[in-house]
């Protein structure tokens, strides 16, 4: 069946340009296209109409790639649980509804246009120390690493973080607590990463300090996450950071 | 007009002497060296932060060159390579199944039908168990078993179980793996990155790779880098089809443009069709979704044996089911190749068989698996896979079959490079899906991952040094250069044409039709015909576009239309090239498949007497016919068998 729909739309030319909502009739919308296949019908009509499609972030479109996403009748992705918005269907919505499109609203993310934002304070995180230190080429043998399954499982639930910003999105604080425990908790539950488990957690809550909000525990951003992280993350990352602050275990060589 | 051709290069391999398993290892220490001292004396541009980029510019930052890396998503973490589901290979044999260096180098020959070279495909198998290694220490959550020891499974037919894997998000792990280290080194400052930036013109200087023009797709600056290198990890061109597999980014560009600037582009025809897609579902399709091959170790494929039954699945009994695969191909049943599973189907369908409302896919049944393992077991090996396919179609796969029909997937052909990695131009290198290494005529699964991981973290990061060392003292070229400037202005008319047209028709219909016209005359099955009308389509259709393409906007701003435009521009010369190619190629190997060379059970047939070169083409100036450069496969190792699989 197809759908009729009225969308408002977030539109802004430039970063510094001022926005505003801008309404759209999207008529005869598939059912089984995906809401991103439907923006893409609503901006192929508004081209041949003379007018600006409506840029968004998007690539891989299977929800894995985190480019996508937009704040959905103010929802981050919208209001299916653990999905993201391209792996969102319109089956999800009836005929004749409004939908407000907004893009992610965060200080750390400002707007260069329309839904687009400029997310690269989570890469800036990362780079304060959410990695291994592991030269190309030293590495020892796969299997003389024993990781109980457990741990692995854990880790891996943790690092299925596909770095969208949904969480921040959904925070009223702003914050980036869940992005960031995301990935101290993927490596500190690691043997690999025990060597600079304090340092990571330290440099990259501090990093996180500098551009984010701060965490109240509204667990709005769990609720908000595609791929259901889990807020516990969040304390065994406050965790790690006291220990860490505690004594400064950098100069114990970081064990412990 | 007479446009002087170019003169006809003269491809070398480079292929080191000594036995193939002792070739990578001599060669190694013949390259010369970079003194740790010397390494931030060299630039090092690398385009596309995906595996094989971001290990590449990772690993080079580390041992002390300045990188800069480019990539058009807003950050390194996105590349499309982060969708690889299935897994990644390696010869570890810790299955002890009997799995060695020797097997994946055979393996992955034959599995390319014969049309890859020897010393490449065996360094690649050599340097795989490495790859893993290294990735685990980076702290790549891979499967493991109670014990803690790494888990491993088979995958797309390989009878031993060599494939790596995280749940099904194998590339996303190992990418953030490549991305958390290349995060490092720009905390170091070894490496500067470029997210949303797209090149869109490389400088060659008297014959050297010198630079590239690149575009800030947020403000639309053009601006100028020059290196002592260019590596080009872009990826590949399957969204030449407008419907594939790939992210909706995937481009030819930046392999394009260095095409025109005198690259040869080898096996362009070569296209793989992954055979377990969900299958189109109306005209707003923008992009297919695979599921992963991993999904027929449990999965049996089948239609209805009478073409005319519209019963619901459940309800036609076992007997009135045409379980072909298994039919056909009693050895490998299921699991035969890629190229194999998706003619299949696609003869199924074309003969009417196709299942679901628009008839247009064949069932992949986990009803025995789950009555056999149970639905707990099969939920722990393909949930995530399963939840994605009830997300996109609405059915629930536990209790319906999947519905699945093969899509454009992955692109084996790719910019000629030699054992060294790098182009006939001097100064380029091109490492991962962008280049036609190892694949030869049809990639096997878990094996995309392994290439771009070993070109990246091994094989370039020791060939690099061995062309910079003679440059030693010396400085990039000027960015004032006119190599630059005549650069930078193709660029900017090539945008102003495209924003002036102001024409009737968006790019993405231009696109659609591109890739509608490539995927029936050029796609699954090829004949002299479809391939010749194709060109004729294809052509007409560029005319067009470049007389009625619509892009709205400016330069001056972040505009999706206009970075889409530039990519379909490149592809419409590709894919003519690819007919070209298809139609030259008067055999059937691996992933190409004419209707004129097939065996009498409607297999494929090589033709190794006449066709077992790898075919790299020349630029010729805008609308000449390339010029065809032949490199020979010899094979001294293994000797070519047609393959079989029943
Ligand atoms: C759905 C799917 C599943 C897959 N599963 C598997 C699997 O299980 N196992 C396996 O081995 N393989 C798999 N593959 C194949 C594999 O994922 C790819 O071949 C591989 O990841 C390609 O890596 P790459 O680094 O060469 O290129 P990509 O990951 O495509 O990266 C290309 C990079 O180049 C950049 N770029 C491109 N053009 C430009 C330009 N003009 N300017 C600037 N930057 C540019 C992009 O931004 C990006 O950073 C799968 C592929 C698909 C589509
Ligand atoms: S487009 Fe990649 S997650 Fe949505």
């Amino acid at each position: 069946m197809a759908l009729n729909l009225t969308l408002r739309v977030w539109r802004q030319a430039r970063p510094e340009a001022t926005g505003r909502f801008e309404t759209y009739e999207a008529t005869d919308i598939s059912e089984d296209s995906s809401f991103l296949e439907m923006l893409d019908v609503v901006n192929e009509r508004l081209s041949d109409d003379g007018e600006e499609p409506i840029a968004f972030d998007h690539d891989c479109r299977e929800g894995i790639c985190g480019s996508c996403g937009v704040v959905i009748n103010g929802r981050p992705h919208g209001p299916l649980e653990r999905t993201t918005t391209c792996q969102l269907h319109m089956r999800h919505f009836t005929s004749g509804d409004t939908i407000t499109i907004e893009p992610w609203r965060a200080s750390a993310f400002p707007v260069l246009r329309d839904l687009v934002v400029d997310r690269s304070t989570l890469d800036g995180i990362v780079q304060a120390g959410g990695y291994v230190t592991a030269p190309t080429g030293a590495a020892r043998d796969a299997n003389s690493i024993l990781v109980p399954k457990s741990a692995s499982d854990t880790a891996m639930d943790a690092a299925e973080c596909i770095g969208c910003g949904a969480c921040v999105a959904a925070c009223p604080n702003g914050a980036a607590q869940l992005f960031t425990a995301a990935k101290v908790s993927h490596l500190n539950l690691l043997p690999q990463g025990q060597p600079e488990r304090w340092s990571r957690v330290s440099d990259m809550v501090d990093r996180m300090e500098d551009y984010f909000g701060s965490c109240t525990n509204y667990t709005e951003c769990e609720a908000a996450c595609p791929k259901g992280i889990s807020v516990d993350f969040i304390a065994m990352m406050n965790k790690d950071y006291l220990k860490a602050r505690f004594k400064d275990r950098r100069r114990q060589g970081q064990s412990g | 007009m007479t446009v002087e051709t170019p003169p006809q290069v003269d491809l070398n391999a480079q292929i080191p002497e000594g036995p193939l398993s002792d070739k990578w290892q001599n060669h190694r220490f013949k390259m010369k060296l970079v003194a740790p001292q010397n390494r931030r004396r060299f630039e090092v541009i690398i385009v596309g932060t995906g595996l094989a980029g971001a290990s590449a510019a990772a690993t080079l930052g580390e041992m002390g060159y300045n990188v800069k890396a480019f990539c058009f998503q807003d950050s390194p973490r996105r590349a499309h390579s982060i969708a690889a589901q299935g897994g990644i290979n390696a010869a570890k044999n810790y299955k002890n199944d009997g799995d060695s260096v020797e097997r994946l180098f055979y393996d992955t020959i034959k599995g390319g039908d014969y049309r890859s070279r020897e010393a490449n495909v065996y360094r690649l198998a050599e340097v795989s168990t490495q790859i893993i290694d290294q990735c685990v220490a980076q702290g790549v959550p891979f499967a493991r078993e109670y014990g803690g020891l790494l888990d491993n499974r088979s995958f797309g037919g390989a009878q031993v179980a060599r494939t790596f894997y995280a749940r099904g998000q194998t590339g996303q792990q190992l990418l953030l793996g490549a991305y958390q280290a290349l995060a490092k080194q720009i905390d170091a400052g070894t490496v500067q990155m470029y997210p949303r930036h797209e090149m869109l013109e490389l400088v060659v200087k008297d014959g050297r790779a010198v630079g590239i023009v690149t575009r800030n797709l947020v403000t639309g600056e053009i601006d100028r880098h020059s290196a002592h290198a260019v590596v080009l990890a872009t990826g590949g061109y399957g969204n030449v089809f407008y419907l594939s597999t790939n992210a909706k980014g995937s481009n030819v560009t930046a392999a394009w443009r260095a095409h025109r600037q005198g690259a040869l582009f080898a096996n362009p025809c070569y296209t793989q069709i992954h055979p377990t897609c969900i299958p189109v579902s109306g005209d707003y399709q923008s992009k297919l979704t695979l599921m992963s091959e991993s999904l027929r170790n449990d999965g049996r494929i089948w239609v209805p044996k009478s073409p005319d039954d519209t019963r619901p699945p459940d309800q036609i009994p076992d007997e009135e089911r045409d379980y072909y695969l298994e039919r056909r191909y009693p050895a490998f049943a299921n699991l035969v190749p890629r190229d194999v599973a998706s003619r299949a189907a696609k003869r199924m369908v074309d003969d009417g068989y196709g299942v679901g409302e628009l008839k247009n896919g064949v069932y992949l049944d986990f009803g025995d698996a789950i009555s056999r393992l149970g639905r707990d077991v099969i939920e722990a090996r393909y949930g995530n896979l399963f939840e994605m396919y009830e997300k996109i179609t609405g059915e629930d796969p536990y209790k319906v079959p999947m519905r699945i029909y093969p899509a454009v997937h992955y692109t084996m052909g790719g910019l000629w490079v030699d054992y060294n990695l790098m182009s006939n131009i001097p100064g380029l290198f091109v490492t991962g899906e962008a280049n036609f290494s190892d694949h030869g005529a049809n990639r096997l699964g878990a094996s995309a991952l392994m290439q771009g991981l070993a070109d990246g973290y091994f094989v370039l990061p020791a060939t690099l040094p061995n062309y910079l060392a003679d440059m030693l003292g010396t400085t990039p070229e000027s960015v004032d250069d006119p190599a630059f400037a005549a650069a930078e202005e193709e660029v900017r008319e090539r945008v102003n044409k495209l924003l002036s047209i102001n024409g009737t028709r968006s790019v993405d219909w231009f696109h659609r039709k591109l890739g509608k016209t490539l995927w029936d005359y050029c796609g699954m099955s090829r004949t002299a015909e479809s391939l010749t009308q194709a060109m004729k389509e294809v052509e007409s259709l560029q005319e067009q576009f470049w007389s009625d393409v619509r892009v709205l906007g400016d330069n001056e701003s972040l505009n999706q239309s206009l970075e889409k435009a530039g990519r379909v521009a490149d592809f419409f010369e590709l894919g003519a090239l690819m007919c070209r190619d298809a139609l030259h190629r008067e055999e059937s190997c691996g992933g190409h498949f004419r209707e004129e060379h097939k065996t009498p059970d409607g297999e494929a047939l090589r033709d190794d007497d006449n066709f077992a070169y790898v075919a790299a083409w020349q630029f010729a100036g805008a609308g000449n016919e390339p010029c065809l450069v032949k490199e020979d496969l010899n094979f001294e190792h293994v000797k070519p068998s047609q393959r079989s699989y029943k």
